[in-house]
């Protein structure tokens, strides 16, 4: 039951992408819309949809391991490109990283026992 | 043995029944290497399983395209499991009732940071389009990265890779760049590593703290939503 409303939604998203040429992958639409529709029937979060996401989630590794094997079939590209390929992971991920989370305490106030402390 | 020239093996290697296999089996022990290394950020199952298929790829030289085939199955699964990320991210919504926009502007100026720069660095240093595209939409989660670089010319596999990348070096830096930022905030800090690791940074953060954890939940859930819209955009400003 829970896969088939994920399915739902994804042939809903890829239909729009199709038809209505929206430029947004279809799954993506279909996030969009599955959070639209949990906002506006907060009740359909039933048990199986939430039992199916976390099997998903649990497994999300794996699901992505036949796309990244790729790369390493593709090594031509790594070795003539590796200066950019790595000023542009290591510099975009810490720049982000710190302009998201400068601009976080600013726009909501921490509490004291939020505060991080003792941890690993 | 000469495996290569036996039509048997090569209809073999087309079927799931091989690719299934090789990659649950490296998936799984990638997971255990984890276990051994006490979830060291830097032992990623997906990595480990990476190189173990690219090795028996090599070994039995099977070409990576009739792999690819064989294994439709687990990349046809990423999108149930990209739209499934709206359940984290209408549970951990609570947490920000009526902060919500200021929180959402924090993310999608990290976002278009991210993207923006990581186009940039790529360009600056005599990269591709295709690798800059490649880059673009790294820090949100892999399975979306996966989809939206194809879309706008990057090269999926490869900005596979770098999500997960980015989301180790998340993992490994976080606590010192924040500390060093002067922020203490267990809020802040889940957020930005959601945004910025996706997947395996909130899974850091959790480590830390539950409501830690939620932000990072938050954070991949918004960004979800905001990477894919920027990266288009630039895409089509950009052909």
């Amino acid at each position: 039951m829970g896969i088939l409303i994920l399915l739902g939604f994804q042939l809903i998203g890829e239909i729009l992408h199709q038809i209505a040429r929206i430029p947004l992958p279809g799954p993506v639409i279909g996030l969009f819309l599955l959070l639209l529709f949990l906002l506006w029937r907060p009740r359909a979060l039933s048990e199986p949809l939430q039992s199916t996401s976390r099997v998903l989630f649990d497994w999300l590794g794996l699901l992505f391991v036949p796309a990244g094997v790729g790369v390493i079939a593709n090594l031509d590209l790594l070795r003539s490109q590796w200066v950019p390929i790595l000023v542009g992971l290591v510099g975009s991920t810490l720049i982000s990283l710190l302009i998201t989370a400068y601009l976080m305490p600013r726009l909501s106030r921490p509490k004291e026992d939020n505060v991080l402390r003792n941890q690993p | 043995m000469t495996v290569n020239e036996s039509a048997g093996w090569n209809e073999l290697i087309r079927t799931p029944v091989f690719g299934l296999t090789l990659t649950i089996a490296s998936y799984l022990a990638g997971r255990m290497v984890q276990r051994i290394c006490r979830g060291n950020s830097l032992a990623n199952p997906v990595f480990i399983a990476m190189l173990l298929v690219a090795g028996c790829l090599h070994i039995t030289g099977t070409p990576y395209q009739a792999y690819y085939e064989s294994t439709q199955l687990l990349t046809f699964l990423l999108g149930p499991a990209t739209i499934a990320l709206a359940i984290p991210l209408i549970k951990n919504i609570q947490h920000v009732k009526g902060r919500l926009a200021r929180i959402f502007l924090a993310l999608t100026a990290g976002s278009l940071v991210s993207a923006l720069s990581g186009i940039g660095l790529v360009l600056a240093c005599g990269g591709s389009r295709a690798v800059a595209f490649s880059m673009a939409p790294k820090a949100v989660t892999t399975p979306i990265a996966i989809n939206i670089a194809q879309t706008v010319g990057g090269i999926p596999s490869l900005c596979a890779a770098l999500a997960i990348s980015g989301g180790i070096l998340v993992a490994i830096s976080i606590k010192w760049v924040l500390s060093w930022a002067g922020i203490t905030d267990v809020r802040t800090f889940g957020f930005a590593a959601g945004m910025a690791g996706s997947g395996i940074g909130a899974a850091h953060a959790l480590a830390f703290s539950e409501l830690s954890g939620a932000f990072g939940a938050l954070a991949v859930g918004f960004n979800g939503l905001v990477t894919p819209l920027i990266v288009l955009t630039i895409a089509h400003i950009w052909r």
